[in-house]
């Protein structure tokens, strides 16, 4: 067993081969830089375990769910503070280190799963589908939100989505906007498993335990065989939100949802 | 297939123990915010409950608005 890592936005710890990354930052585990930073520093620890590794399960330690996704408010108030042309450039950078770092966990030998609960909204949702299996309690709620932004989903959701489920049910959520929740995810194959509120972290380990019994090299192989990495598509995906997030009515969303009296303004 | 009035009940019962407000406080007119104490965060946890209960699928786009009980009652009442 080594050191566990205490992050500000999260915290990891590696016991019996398993990595266990434990999402903490207060409202709703929201992805701003510090998050970006911490994230990029356990892609780079999970590129250093050895071969006694095997699995890595992903969850939050907060009621309100999984992720919220992107924190809006520190995206908003940053794009205020600079030039169009240094907040777009800033932007493009954004994406680029958390692609990498997603990609990371996407192409990992070891087999990732991502234990979830309440609100997996925008870059949540994208942090779960770089995973190889989703496990949802039955408080979980999937959306991906960003066209009530004036945005799509920049940190490869689009991508890894397509990968998972029909085009049809993508059309329906992207372009909708709408949340749906865990028995539909499962009805549509994006999660494994639906347990009772509060099992969500047992069921996971379970999992990662039946994995365990596998050769690794069996598993990592059989896994690069069957889960491409969309490298094209993920990198058009930067193109595509970069262009939109220079339009005025990005600017006008993100003001209205950081304006809005509601502590979390989660509904369309 | 339930009545209205029945399906109106069961939301109110639901929400009152999920929120932990007494069944009594709460009324079909009420604004479920106010009378809940709750946000839209917490509002889609408990379209989650109602979803699971009821056994149907209620888009969140259709809360749009939709700030009372009884107005709930119809949209879930609309899918079942």
């Amino acid at each position: 067993m080594t050191t566990p890592h205490l992050g500000q936005t999260m915290s990891w710890e590696f016991k019996e081969g398993v990595v266990e990354l434990r999402l903490h930052r207060t409202p709703c585990n929201e992805i701003g830089s510090k998050s970006l930073d911490e994230l990029e520093a356990f892609s780079r620890y999970l590129q250093s375990l050895d071969s006694s590794a095997h699995a890595v399960l992903i969850y939050s330690d907060l009621k309100c769910g999984f992720c919220a996704g992107a924190d809006l408010r520190e995206l908003y108030q940053r794009s205020q503070a600079m030039a169009t042309s240094d907040a777009a450039k800033g932007v493009r950078e954004f994406l680029e280190r958390i692609h990498s770092a997603l990609n990371i966990i996407d192409a990992s030998p070891l087999t990732t799963i991502a234990a979830v609960n309440g609100v997996v909204f925008g870059g949540g949702f994208e942090l779960a589908l770089a995973c190889d299996l989703i496990v949802a309690d039955k408080t979980a709620r999937f959306a991906f939100p960003e066209l009530r932004l004036g945005l799509i989903p920049g940190f490869g959701g689009i991508p890894r989505l397509k990968r998972d489920i029909s085009n049809a049910v993508v059309r329906d959520l992207l372009l909708t906007g709408r949340s749906f929740n865990a028995t539909k995810a499962q009805q549509i194959g994006l999660a494994s498993q639906v347990v009772a509120e509060g099992e969500v972290l047992r069921a996971a380990r379970a999992t990662a335990a039946q994995i365990a019994k596998f050769d690794r090299g069996t598993s990592a192989t059989a896994k690069q065989f069957i889960k491409p990495i969309p490298h094209e598509e993920l990198r058009r995906e930067i193109d595509i939100f970069c262009e939109l997030f220079s339009r005025p009515a990005v600017q006008a969303g993100l003001k209205k949802f950081v304006e809005s009296k509601d502590a979390q303004p989660y509904l369309p | 297939m339930p009545t209205a009035e029945k399906t109106l009940d069961e939301i109110l019962d639901l929400a009152s123990a999920h929120f932990k407000v007494s069944r009594e406080k709460l009324s079909p007119d009420d604004d479920f915010f106010k009378a809940l104490g709750i946000d839209s965060l917490q509002t889609l946890d408990l379209l989650t409950k109602l979803e699971n209960h009821f056994h149907v699928e209620l888009p969140d786009y259709e809360l749009q608005g939709v700030t009372d009980f009884r107005t709930l009652a119809g949209k879930i009442q609309a899918r079942l």
